[in-house]
């Protein structure tokens, strides 16, 4: 556990744009943004989008995920201590 | 790493499984490669919440488990050549494996069909399939407000289950008129099951309205979506929501068997009664062949798995139940099929390709008589982004008729470390630079 | 009378480029494309709009071309993607970095601006690159533009000022005024100038060779390039003849994607990307620029150059005096282009140019070869 935030077992803890957010355990990276209501990225002519197809073909969904730019967060579960960034 | 099997198959959903358990049974060795984490595919994906338990599932998966066939899960396939080997990507470790196989079984499924309306693009507009598996994978709907827009069977099942997990349905809205629909309900009296599990969904929904001839012509909010305007052709009306489900039916996901050089045709890969493709190394079942259920996609996954295995025979006490299934499909087609409003409700700005927000005016521009997707493409950039194509593809598919023949690997976006030597690894960076001071 | 002046066939950047000069010279212009307008070298090619110093010839007619892209600017449309991010000539030694002093002079002496950047400046200019390197030579005013709307704002234009765009069908002969097209159809006009990329079928007495290239686009990462980067070795790739080779050039574009090449392969046919030339391209990608490593590839394609023995295009008349050719741009017909359309309106209706026409003849390349025999 690198950056054990979690409060019990069926929760893990991540870092959503600088924020602690708890999300049940199993939960897509799409899913926990969803439920903060943060937008993952910004679109070319600047508007806000979440997931869509929630099975990793409309690359909606994409966000910085521990540093790494452009993931399908629709296809990532959570892990304790993953850092999350959106685009603002 | 390198792996050799005598059998590959592409996907863990209902066909994708039955084929691979019919071909461990006949004794030889197989794989099963799928990109998500779980098997199950679409219909029988994996969920947090508790969804009613699904014995057809329970049965499939047990005899999987049993069969000796090996699952990778995290594989995602990007490149492949039917001569004999696959590329898939795994995330979990970052690198690529190569498969190589005598023969290669096709179970990559079928995705949500998407239509451009004013709005769609809003955050709160999901796709309905989309918006199931999200909730599946931890999305908490309790207490929100759902409208559910589109076409086909997907809806109906779609509302059930966000109902089960908590959210209101306000409204089932089907743009297919009753009298097709019926059409289609009477054709189905020879295959009761069918109708039974249309009524319980129906059941189950209680006090949400199904409504069939009304369509969405907008989606309406601000920064998020607050309602949607619909219409019922001589009259339009808002309803208010907090999500919006919207489905325009399926297309199947034919990007590998092209890339592979299988035939495809209107409705998807072409294959013969074997279920084998026009390339004789590789066989395709389920929906990547016709949008026709779970029921053909077992059958077909065991046809293709026995004949691939070198037992066709055995499977063609089969066939009869297969076409039936298939002209279900074919009949569920014609039910569910596109008013012409479904093709104009995009208006000049509608974004069409959300990767790259060109808009439907600068599309119908570029498609002057004799232009197609490839002069659309290169002149608007429509099709250009990280999906290339999977979404505004089929729309300007419904809209213009237009193929999307350009496929090429990698099939799905890598990290440039993938393709080339050195593995990507975390403090990469530094040890290179630190290498040449 | 002839319903045309002239006939252009093939509606590359090439072709587009010529119909556009043509239209606006106020001639009866028609473009034959069978295929889709842009859509074969000049849809695969990286749009950099660069001064190529190899050889007097090609350094005036890249020259003269990108100060025509540069007063068009204001003309093109958004979605040509224009961009004057300037090239910078990365040196990865001491060696290199000497080439980089001759190259700022040979580009002063012609009224080019440069300006030499030590291993300091490079990283200011570039914090991408690695570490080590020797300096560079930043050329300001080239750009990148993106080639398919260009050349479908050249081929508007034309349609504007009256060209007629005949799509669909393939010319399968062109001489004497005449083209013939595959389901023998005809079409006759007082010039005919084949544009035609590599497809040499109707003048197959041009030595021009596919050349296929790779390249790589990635995701949107604005910012972590700012020029056009290429390695100085460039040129020792872009000029080996016999071998297959690969150099560093990574493209900022507009959009915030970056685009990877390059490699050079002949006697390859085949369309499909081959994994063993794009790994050894995207390894020399990767070793001066390590954080390339992580960022996401969303296509790979490639494409092919119409390459001619003495690396320079072949634009002018040919013994049919009907016919003339404007072919064999290699890597820099997207470059060349508009300067290419300058060169053979001059040998329509003798337009001044401000170069020596000569060198571009088609008919030099036949002629050199009598004086090696
Ligand atoms: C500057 C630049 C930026 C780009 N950015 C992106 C991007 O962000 N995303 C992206 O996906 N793509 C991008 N592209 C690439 C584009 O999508 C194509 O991949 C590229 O045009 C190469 O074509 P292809 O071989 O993939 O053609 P395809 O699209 O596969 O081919 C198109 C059609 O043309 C036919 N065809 C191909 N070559 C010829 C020929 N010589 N003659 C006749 N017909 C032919 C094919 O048979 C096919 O039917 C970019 C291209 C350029 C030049
Ligand atoms: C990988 C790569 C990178 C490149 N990078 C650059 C760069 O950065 N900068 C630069 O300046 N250049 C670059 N180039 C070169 C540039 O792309 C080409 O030189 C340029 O596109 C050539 O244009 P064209 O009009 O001559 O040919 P094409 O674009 O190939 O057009 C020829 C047209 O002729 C048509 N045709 C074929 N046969 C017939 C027939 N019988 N009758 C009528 N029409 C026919 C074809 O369908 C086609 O549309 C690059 C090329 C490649 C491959
Ligand atoms: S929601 Fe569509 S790719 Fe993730």
């Amino acid at each position: 556990m690198r950056d054990g935030t979690a409060v019990n077992a069926a929760m893990i803890g991540l870092i959503v744009n600088g924020e602690a957010l708890q999300v049940r355990r199993g939960s897509t990276v799409a899913a926990a943004l969803l439920n903060a209501a943060t937008a993952c990225r910004i679109s070319e002519s600047g508007e806000p989008r979440t997931a869509v197809c929630g099975m990793g073909v409309c690359f909606e969904c994409r966000a910085t995920v521990d540093g790494i730019a452009q993931q399908r967060t629709c296809q990532m579960e959570c892990r304790d201590g993953m850092v999350v960034e959106t685009q603002r | 790493m390198k792996h050799s099997f005598d059998i590959v198959v592409v996907g863990a959903g209902p066909a994708g499984l039955a084929a691979a358990t019919a071909v461990a049974e006949a004794g030889r060795r197989v794989a099963v490669l799928d990109e998500n984490p779980r098997v199950g595919g679409q219909i029988w994906r994996a969920s947090l919440s508790k969804v009613a338990r699904d014995r057809s599932k329970e049965r499939a998966v047990a005899r999987f488990e049993a069969s000796g066939a090996k699952l990778f899960s995290g594989h995602q396939i990007v490149d492949g050549d039917a001569a004999g080997a696959l590329e898939s990507w795994v995330a979990a470790t970052q690198s690529l494996e190569t498969f190589s196989f005598e023969r290669l079984i096709l179970a990559t499924g079928a995705r949500e069909r998407f239509l451009p309306f004013p709005g769609w693009t809003l955050p709160g507009v999901f796709g309905a399939g989309g918006l199931q598996a999200l909730v599946r994978s931890g999305y908490d709907i309790r207490g929100k407000r759902v409208v559910v827009v589109g076409t086909g069977p997907l809806l109906l099942a779609v509302a059930a289950h966000l109902k089960q997990d908590g959210a209101r349905v306000v409204l089932v809205a089907e743009q297919a008129p009753l009298s097709q629909l019926m059409q289609f309900g009477l054709s189905l009296i020879t295959r009761p099951g069918k109708i039974v599990q249309g009524l319980s969904l129906r059941a189950q929904l209680a006090n949400a309205q199904y409504r069939t001839g009304c369509w969405p012509v907008a989606a309406l909010g601000d920064g998020t979506v607050t309602g949607v305007r619909l219409s019922d052709g001589s009259r339009t009306w808002t309803e208010a929501c907090d999500l919006l489900a919207c489905g325009f039916h399926l297309v199947p996901n034919t990007e590998l068997a092209t890339l592979l050089g299988c035939e495809v045709g209107d409705h998807g890969v072409v294959v013969d009664a074997d279920q084998q493709t026009s390339v004789a190394s590789v066989y395709c079942v389920g929906e990547t062949t016709a949008i026709a259920g779970v029921d053909a996609a077992l059958l077909q996954g065991r046809i293709a798995g026995l004949a691939a295995a070198g037992r066709a025979s055995e499977a063609r006490t089969l066939h009869m139940q297969r076409d039936a299934e298939r002209s279900f499909g074919r009949r569920m087609d014609r039910a569910f099929a596109l008013r012409k409003e479904m093709l104009t409700l995009a208006m000049p700005d509608t974004i069409v390709c959300r990767c790259e927000d060109v808009r439907f005016s600068q599309i119908s521009q570029a498609a002057a008589p004799g232009n197609g997707w490839t002069n659309a493409k290169l002149q608007t950039r429509c099709g250009m982004g990280p999906c290339q194509g999977r979404i505004c593809g089929p729309a300007l598919n419904a809209l213009f008729g237009w193929k999307n023949t350009s496929v090429r690997a990698p099939l799905f976006p890598l990290p440039i470390a993938a393709l080339c030597s050195s593995p990507l690894a975390t403090d990469d960076a530094t040890t290179l630079v630190t290498q040449e001071n | 009378m002839k319903p045309f002046d002239v006939v252009i066939l093939g509606a590359g950047i090439v072709g587009s480029a010529c119909a556009y000069e043509c239209a606006l010279a106020g001639m009866r212009v028609a473009v034959v494309e069978p295929a889709v307008p842009a859509g074969a070298a000049s849809a695969a090619g990286m749009g950099h709009l660069v001064v190529m110093d190899d050889s007097e010839a090609q350094l005036a007619l890249s020259h003269f071309s990108r100060e025509l892209w540069r007063e068009l600017r204001e003309a093109l449309p958004q979605t040509v993607e224009y961009e004057e991010c300037g090239t910078l000539w990365v040196a990865a030694d001491a060696e290199e970095m000497e080439e980089v002093l001759a190259k700022q002079q040979r580009y002063a002496n012609s009224g080019i601006a440069s300006e030499m950047l030590d291993e300091r400046a490079l990283l200011e200019a570039e914090p991408g690159l690695r570490h080590g390197l020797a300096g560079g030579l930043r050329v300001p005013q080239d750009g990148v533009i993106y080639p398919p709307t260009a050349a479908g704002y050249f081929l508007s234009v034309a349609q504007q000022r009256g060209a007629q765009l005949i799509q669909g069908k393939r010319p399968v002969r062109a001489a004497e005024g005449e083209v013939v097209f595959e389901d023998g159809s005809r079409l006759s006009a007082g010039w005919i100038v084949i544009a035609t990329g590599t497809d040499t079928s109707l003048c197959p007495w041009l030595k021009i060779q596919p050349r296929k290239g790779h390249l790589v686009i990635t995701d949107r990462y604005p910012g972590v390039v700012r020029h056009q980067l290429v390695e100085l070795g460039y040129l020792k790739s872009a000029h080996s003849v016999s071998t297959d080779s690969v150099a560093f050039n990574v493209q900022p574009r507009k959009t915030g994607q970056l685009l990877i090449g390059s490699s050079r392969q002949y006697g390859e046919l085949k369309r499909k990307a081959d994994p063993e030339m794009l790994r050894r391209m995207l390894d020399r990608a990767v070793e001066y620029m390590p954080s390339l490593k992580q960022l996401s590839v969303v296509r790979v394609w490639t494409g092919f150059r119409a390459a001619t023995p003495d690396k320079l295009p072949l634009i002018g008349p040919t013994p049919d005096s009907t016919v003339l050719v404007a072919m064999g741009f290699e890597g820099l017909g997207i470059t060349n282009a508009p300067g290419a359309a300058k060169l053979v309106l001059h040998h329509l209706t003798g337009a001044a140019v401000p170069m020596d026409p000569m060198a571009f003849l088609p008919s030099r390349v036949a002629r050199a070869e009598a004086v090696h025999a």
